[in-house]
């Protein structure tokens, strides 16, 4: 290093080319060429033949333990002895060459893995097992197309449908939907805009209620709706009941995507003198868009599915129902609930399907609120962005058209390459101008405000 | 001529102590614009009504379970077993217990699984995979729990009870996996001895909480601070070391709070365990044995065939319950605000 200096220094010092400094860069340029990206990773093949040799031995030894032994039988337990060995041999194997600080770094890892891959198996297997179960009716379209009214209980999967419970669901789903959105927003929104002792019990007790049992949700409807007010079972109550439900997980991710509102674009937006709840209604509410959706969707899947609720307040039926007043009204989860306690191997086939169509539309709102929800607040997609610049191209060619003393529509003008009388309607387009200002400004600091 | 100079001087520094006084600290409040009053007014009001709700929940089970509680005496009430409402004799010892029960089991099975894949997915997870892991796991605490229920019943259940028989052949000298009635040299045993057990609807509801309680731990898991962490490894920890020394006792807060929300949802999940309990109403500590029960599955099996007054009983259930989520709740949030999880240590 003291060596190298000098001569590295040297050329800066005296124009002259010096000897040794060729020498000294061309290893460098040669090394720069072929420098290859070198692995970070530290998998060496110690590693990989330590794993495949535990491995093989944990299940030779499990294998000889359940066929001579006999042990134990079955694919579980075989599994389970298999893993136990594959540990203790692989922490054994590693121990030739590490430490014990190694070894113990080796086996949590092996731990971690295997406990994630489980734990994803066992969802897999789940989801799987629902959707595999469930074909054969969907195979049928009268499944989508009619209700359980003509179905007798020996009839195959060519008669009846889950078309009921269908629109049950839709329409309890929407009800819910048209209650708690406006009020689970309104709320949020005084959490987030009115930070006080007030708010502050109102956030603990929504925090505490998110976990509600969801029975007790469809007991606490039962009593006062159905009990109290004396009204029967209906598609409304049941609706009410999700909506308590669904109002607290909707006002607490809301209330998280509201405090993620940079508070520069609030403050610009009062410093500009607008009220708080032009802020709100302008800023605050356009900015947070994307959560909030996400927010409402994640509630929404959250709500279709339950079933508790609603196996206390809508009541059984195997016909249609529109009216959500007026008599029973069935809902997916419910159906799936009744069809499956039925001893009939139809109708818990019915179960299955009605099980796979849920699970279906859990996935489709989850897939719309990752892809809606997936940017943080305020960032936008390359097509808003492009509409965004646009805008704000026209504004800016507006701006000089006027400035060259053109008239209010500057394309127009330049056009026809009249000038305009800048007299009466001035102050109207200034105030607009500036209007559009504000607002441009305000996308583009959402802009840098959501990618900062 | 002596006093000139204290005249001169006075008044010089007399101003000064003057505007200083005066100076009190502004008041902050600002005029609120008149368009914003309705503004405040509507958002109070829908924050006072979903607060009006919430504790009318409480409210409204307290009137309606009133009678039967009052018909029992609570403390009856707490230590009845049996669940027999037209006779007068019932309590919610047995099924309290078996909620809590079933809730432990469960807990038991999806911490540690929940635990390992939160690290996985913010320590050990190849970069490329990460994201949709995430997307995975917050997927599935979006299934419907009837779904889960399903999947027990008929995927689990068949493939499961020679797990339990084997732990109750190996282990029946614990006294919680003890089986009465079973003896492992009898080749008749019956598997049903098996089936419908505590143990087998707390691995359901488990795999229900594990997903909550996942991204919960991993929410605080990534937060971790990366100074922290790069100091670990900088002093020759391994990752092991690392995780243990800096992402675990930053996350304990989170991972204590997202444990005890999984255990509140473990208590009050209903149609998974409605769907494969038998309900028995003695304390049944023996999880492997048939036989469990809880509180919601109580209501939601007992509700149709009701008269007036087990409608009342169930509602004392039902606020029992409730209470018993309320604490647990409360718990869980108080731990999670007061740990260090989430706060930067820079």
């Amino acid at each position: 290093m003291t060596a190298t200096l000098p001569a590295a220094a040297a050329p800066a010092a005296s124009p002259q080319p010096t000897p040794p400094l060729p020498s000294l860069d061309e290893p460098r340029v040669a090394a720069e060429a072929t420098e290859v990206r070198r692995s970070t990773g530290a998998i060496r093949r110690t590693d990989i033949f330590g794993i495949l040799g535990a491995a093989a031995a944990a299940i030779a030894l499990s294998l000889w333990l359940m066929t001579q032994l006999l042990i134990f039988q079955g694919i579980l337990p075989f599994v389970g002895f298999a893993y136990i060995f594959f540990v203790i041999i692989y922490g054994i194997v590693t121990r030739f060459d590490e430490s014990g600080m190694a070894v113990r770094d080796r086996l949590v890892s092996v731990l971690v893995h295997s406990l994630a891959l489980v734990l994803m198996l066992a969802l897999v297997w789940v989801v799987g097992f629902t959707f595999i179960s469930g074909f054969p009716p969907l195979l049928h379209l009268n499944f989508f197309t009619t209700d359980m009214s003509a179905a007798g209980p020996l009839d195959p999967l060519t008669r009846g449908g889950i078309l009921h419970a269908m629109v049950g669901t839709l329409i309890m789903i929407s009800i819910a939907l048209a209650i708690s959105i406006p009020l689970g927003v309104a709320t949020a929104v005084y959490l987030s805009e009115f930070p006080g002792r007030y708010s502050r019990v109102i956030r603990t007790v929504v925090e505490a209620m998110t976990a509600l049992p969801s029975i007790v949700a469809g007991l606490f409807i039962y009593a006062t709706v159905i009990l109290l007010l004396g009204f029967p079972r209906s598609g409304f109550a049941a609706s009410l009941a999700i909506t308590v439900m669904m109002l607290p997980i909707i006002i607490r991710s809301s209330d998280v995507v509201l405090r993620l509102v940079p508070g520069g674009l609030k403050e610009a937006s009062q410093a500009l003198g607008s009220s708080r709840w032009r802020t709100v209604w302008h800023v605050v509410l356009p900015t947070a868009r994307s959560g909030l959706t996400t927010a409402v969707i994640l509630g929404t899947a959250r709500g279709v599915g339950e079933t508790s609720p609603v196996l206390l307040t809508a009541g059984l039926t195997t016909f249609f129902n529109f009216n959500p007043f007026s008599g029973p009204m069935i809902s997916l989860p419910l159906a799936t609930y009744t069809f499956v306690k039925s001893p009939e191997e139809n109708f818990v086939q019915r179960g299955f399907g009605s099980a796979a169509v849920l699970m279906l539309l859990v996935l489709v709102l989850f897939i719309i609120a990752r892809l809606i929800g997936g940017r943080g607040p305020g960032v936008l997609t390359a097509r808003q962005l492009r509409r965004r610049l646009q805008q704000s191209r026209g504004d800016d060619y507006r701006f000089r058209a006027r400035e060259l003393g053109i008239a209010k529509d500057g394309r127009k003008a330049v056009s026809l390459a009249t000038p305009a009388p800048p007299t009466q309607p001035q102050s109207s387009v200034v105030s607009k101008a500036a209007d559009t200002t504000v607002k441009s400004r305000f996308r583009r600091g959402r802009n840098a405000g959501g990618t900062s | 001529m002596t006093d000139a100079p204290t005249a001169v001087l006075e008044p010089a520094s007399a101003p000064e102590p003057g505007p200083l006084v005066e100076d009190k600290p502004r008041s902050l409040k600002a005029k609120s614009d008149r368009s914003d009053l309705p503004f405040r007014i509507g958002t109070r009001t829908a924050a006072s009504a979903v607060l009006a709700i919430m504790l009318l929940v409480g409210v409204f089970l307290l009137l309606q379970g009133g009678q039967a509680l009052s018909a029992a005496g609570p403390l009856k009430f707490l230590t009845t077993q049996s669940w027999e409402p037209n006779s007068g004799v019932f309590g919610i010892a047995a099924v309290i217990l078996g909620s809590i029960f079933i809730a432990l089991t469960a807990i038991v099975v999806a911490v540690p699984l929940a635990t390992g894949t939160a690290l996985y997915i913010s320590e050990y997870a190849p970069r490329q995979i990460k994201q949709g892991l995430v997307t995975l796991v917050d997927l599935m605490a979006a299934v419907p729990s009837v779904v889960y229920g399903l999947w027990g019943l008929k995927a689990l259940q068949p493939n499961i009870t020679g797990v339990s028989q084997f732990i109750a052949t190996w282990f029946g000298w614990i006294p919680i996996f003890h089986v009465d009635g079973f003896d492992p040299s009898d080749p008749l045993s019956s598997p049903t001895t098996f089936t419908s057990s505590t143990f087998i609807i707390g691995l359901v509801v488990g795999m229900m909480v594990a997903p909550i309680t996942c991204s919960i731990m991993r929410e605080v898991f990534t937060q971790a601070p990366i100074g922290e962490r790069e100091g670990a490894l900088a002093l020759g920890a391994t990752k092991w070391g690392m995780i243990r020394r800096v992402v675990i006792p930053f996350g304990r807060g989170g991972m204590i709070g997202g444990t005890m929300l999984g255990l509140g949802r473990a208590l009050g999940e209903t149609i998974a365990v409605a769907l494969i309990v038998s309900p028995v109403f003695v304390v049944q500590p023996q999880i492997l044995k048939s036989g469990a029960n809880s509180i919601s599955a109580l209501i939601a099996l007992r509700y149709s065939e009701s008269s007036p007054f087990e409608i009342s009983a169930l509602m004392a259930a039902g606020l029992a319950l409730f209470i018993l989520t309320l604490i647990v709740n409360f718990g869980a949030s108080l731990v999670i605000s007061r740990s260090r999880s989430g706060a930067s240590s820079d």
